[in-house]
């Protein structure tokens, strides 16, 4: 018999990648990472940047109050109000600041609900299975059954107009799609012998969840997030345009452009200002969302 | 380019193969030379990385992506393949020169039958009218030995046997007249009494085809069947080359001499004292939930404490059921595992804390049987924390401790498991299991996703820590290599029963059960005239064969 193997021979160690440098921290690595990041996600992560900035100091920012009225309805752009005022002769550049605080806020908030609802009760389908998966799987279906604005609407008009139940029914319906896709990123996971591993380890539900399932589904679920942050962002847009979402005197962008839609018969296009607000956010956030996914997916692109 | 007429087949000179590694092209092949004539097998031998399989399919003229031809040349019967474009390329690869990749499944397509993969080609390039390449597919399945050749082609991938599926590929290679085939492995994934029929099937067709063939394998014993000539290869450099049976007979360089020691037989342990039984599964009938069939009936096994019991089957006959019976995960419909002779409760849900501690568990896939998110020291340190209750600073120096007894530096305890290697990952799942300090350690297949050499570090970590652990192992595996290294008692299982458990020396012996001396007999050895000497001996009926023991 040969000599047994040293537990560091060459043979075995040579195909071990060799160990990260770990006198970095976290943010400079974040940082590194980000500069070689291509221009659109720089451009995303600028973008939301200004925008989660603007809503954090709006008061500071706002030449005047929120629902503050200032002049006369309708002005043109001046220096006095660089945008113009809206219907009621408030400023629209303050609403557009207050704008940003309001939904961006309240859709964050919504989709962080969505989240943790469908997020927790997907993981629990895919790691307990059997009825439970059936339950819950069968009772998103039928909530994704029946057309989510209209849905919305309904509810909204059952329970009432107000912010907590805009965010909670919205969040509700959001959490199926969040739910569908932990589950099946989960049922990925819990097939892996580690998580057998823990099972036999005698370990809980709640520890295999949280601890053995969730690490590893982190990058689908964070590049979802992204995805559907601008659609409850839109869904409350939309609602607020229609006159369900969030109710005056808030400053809101869907409302916005509604409130001020006659004015684009005139030629004058101030209220496409706040849905371009919208849409350089939607798309902002995409960009982030996009090189995350490249990222940790490691789809490689031909440039 | 001026056509030389050369008498070697294939001309492989200074051959320099770069490969993209995090960004940087570093060398994978190391100027390596080969030349290969009509009707001659050469064997191309390493440990995975070794880059015998980049070097193999440079014949095709091919990279695989990532990888890239830097220098040196690649001639096939005085062409230049080095270059060409791969229009020109597509036209050799299938006709000139065919592959047998190593898992037949994945490469036919599931949705047609195997006829009609095998036409496709040959009619595609207007080669052969549609009858005509029917006839062919037919002799070709019947060189290969296949059952009723006329009319297997009927039949779709999944309804024939992962051995038929390998001869089909092999006879779909053959059927367009190459003048090369490279054997990519084309038999590792499958049971060792299934690679003998494949190999002879194999042998017996490129020497009646007069083809020659580059043939790709980590192991030496099944190379050594089928070459005339070997190369040993490691991180891209040639160790080696000669004569196959020189080689065998007398390696000169240390590297093939140890690959060459890896399969020679410790002797199994002996005055260990009964019969202080610590495992006892006792008449377990099981089958899964939703179906019929048991997938075992009637198993009764012993593990005496200290001792090793190897488990030994090809796939398919239960074994690794009754590691998830053992463990719990399936409930028995029948029968009861006992532990110190006190009844185990059969669902893993109502096990004592204790229960699950003293009997641990490591998997063959060392890969996913840990959480890549966890640091190592996450992972070891779990079960001092869940069953222990250890803490703290206690809790980082058992960890420690636990790194060194699996002979891994301490900083490894940092690291995440996609930093080590196969043979590193799997001492850390070691490590795991003894953090629960179990008395039984179930090992599934511990060691067959590994390389030879390492396997036997690893085998050896295993028979250390039992000396100092006083620990006994459930080891189920289907190599009988490692069954004569590691086992003190046998059990061997065939469709789901027991054919017979006893100490090593007595099952290793004659008189053998028929079923034990198929599988005895079906592990290659180094000696180059073993596989024509077994099928000489099966046809007679001096040995017994897959067949003769279904008809039994």
């Amino acid at each position: 018999m040969t000599e047994p193997t040293k537990p560091t021979s060459t043979i075995e160690s040579a195909d071990a990648m060799p160990p990260p440098p770990r006198d970095e921290s976290k943010a400079s690595i974040a940082w590194r990472e980000l500069k070689k990041a291509p221009f659109t996600a720089q451009f995303g992560i600028l973008i939301i940047i200004t925008y989660i900035t603007v809503a954090v100091f709006a008061p500071v920012l706002a030449p005047y109050g929120e629902s503050e009225i200032v002049g006369t309805e309708y002005d043109v752009w001046s220096n006095q109000f660089p945008l113009g005022t809206d219907n009621l002769g408030r400023d629209m550049m303050t609403r557009l600041i207050y704008g940003a605080r309001n939904t961006v806020g309240i859709a964050l908030i919504t989709t962080l609900l969505a989240f943790f609802l469908g997020g927790t009760l997907g993981i629990m389908a895919a790691v307990l299975g059997g009825w439970y998966d059936q339950l819950t799987s069968r009772a998103v279906d039928v909530l994704m059954a029946i057309p989510g604005l209209i849905f919305a609407m309904l509810l909204l008009t059952i329970f009432g107009t107000s912010i907590p139940s805009l965010i909670i029914i919205i969040g509700v319906l959001d959490s199926t799609r969040v739910f569908r896709i932990a589950r099946a990123v989960s049922l990925n996971v819990v097939v892996m012998d580690y998580i057998e591993s823990a099972k036999l380890r005698g370990e809980k539900v709640t520890w295999i969840a949280l601890r053995e399932v969730l690490p590893n589904i982190m990058p689908p679920l964070v590049a979802e997030f992204g995805l559907r942050f601008c659609f409850v962002f839109l869904t409350i847009s939309a609602l607020s345009f229609l006159g369900l979402g969030l109710q005056p005197p808030t400053a809101d962008w869907g409302s916005m452009v509604r409130d001020n839609a006659t004015l684009i018969t005139y030629g004058d296009i101030t209220p496409l200002l706040p849905a371009a607000a919208i849409a350089l956010l939607t798309i902002g956030v995409n960009f982030v969302v996009d090189w995350f996914l490249h990222k940790t997916s490691g789809i490689k692109d031909e440039y | 380019m001026s056509k030389k007429v050369g008498k070697k087949l294939l001309e492989i000179n200074d051959l320099l193969i770069e490969a993209d590694i995090e960004g940087e092209w570093k060398p994978i092949i190391n100027s390596l030379s080969m030349t290969l004539e009509r009707g001659e097998i050469i064997g191309l031998i390493g440990e995975s990385g070794a880059g015998k399989s980049t070097f193999g399919l440079t014949a095709l003229g091919y990279t695989k992506p990532g990888c890239r031809i830097v220098s040196g040349s690649i001639k096939l019967d005085g062409v230049e393949l080095v270059g060409k474009s791969d229009a020109e390329l597509r036209k050799i690869r299938g006709n000139r020169v065919a592959y047998v990749a190593q898992s037949a499944a994945a490469s036919f397509n599931p949705a047609h039958t195997l006829a009609e993969q095998f036409t496709e080609s040959p009619v595609q390039h207007g080669k052969m009218k549609m009858s005509e390449a029917r006839k062919r597919s037919v002799e070709m399945f019947r060189l290969l030995d296949m059952p009723d050749p006329e009319n297997i082609g009927e039949r779709y991938p999944h309804q024939v046997s992962g051995g038929q599926l390998q001869r089909a590929m092999t006879a779909m290679a053959l059927g367009s007249d190459p003048d090369i085939i490279i054997f990519d492995e084309p038999t590792t994934a499958l049971d060792v009494t299934t690679q003998i029929e494949v190999l002879g099937a194999i042998k017996e067709a490129v020497k009646a085809r007069n083809v020659a063939a580059i043939y790709i394998s980590h192991d030496l014993a099944v190379v050594a069947q089928m070459a005339d000539r070997m190369m040993v290869l490691r991180y891209g450099d040639l160790i080696e080359e000669g004569n196959a049976r020189e080689m065998l007979a007398n390696p000169k360089q240390e590297y093939t001499q140890k690959l060459l020691n890896v399969r020679s037989q410790r002797v199994g342990r002996t005055g260990l004292d009964e019969e202080d039984i610590q495992l006892n599964v006792e008449n377990i009938t099981a089958r899964y939930p939703g179906t019929n069939i048991d997938v075992l009936t009637n198993v009764n096994v012993n593990v005496v404490k200290g001792k090793t019991v190897a488990v030994v089957g090809e796939s398919g006959s239960g074994k690794s059921t009754l590691a998830r019976v053992i463990t719990g995960l399936l409930p028995p419909s029948q029968g009861s595992v006992k532990f110190h002779g006190r009844e185990l409760t059969p669902a893993l849900k109502t096990r004592p804390k204790k229960d699950l501690q003293s009997i641990q568990m490591i998997y063959q896939m060392a890969d996913v049987a840990m959480n890549p998110r966890q640091k190592i020291k996450d992972i070891i340190g779990r079960p001092l924390e869940f069953y222990l209750g250890i803490t703290g600073k206690q809790h980082d120096d058992r960890v420690l401790d636990l790194l060194r007894k699996i002979e891994l530096p301490e900083d490894y305890a940092e690291r995440y498991p996609l930093q080590l290697s196969g043979g590193e990952k799997q001492r850390v799942c070691i490590a795991r299991a003894l953090a629960a300090e179990p008395e039984l350690i179930i090992c599934d297949e511990v060691t067959s996703a590994l390389d030879q050499l390492v396997a036997e570090g690893i085998l050896d970590l295993l028979l250390n820590l039992q000396k100092e652990l006083d620990v006994s192992y459930l080891f189920i595996t289907h190599d009988l290599a490692t069954v004569k290294a590691i086992a003190d008692e046998i059990v061997v299982m065939y469709q789901g029963g027991v054919v017979e458990q006893g100490a090593k020396a007595d099952i290793l012996a004659p008189p053998y059960a028929p079923y034990t001396e198929l599988l005895l007999s079906s592990v290659p050895e180094m000696d180059p005239d073993w596989l024509d000497n077994l099928v000489e001996k099966r046809q007679r009926g001096e040995l017994p064969t897959s067949e003769s023991l279904g008809q039994s």
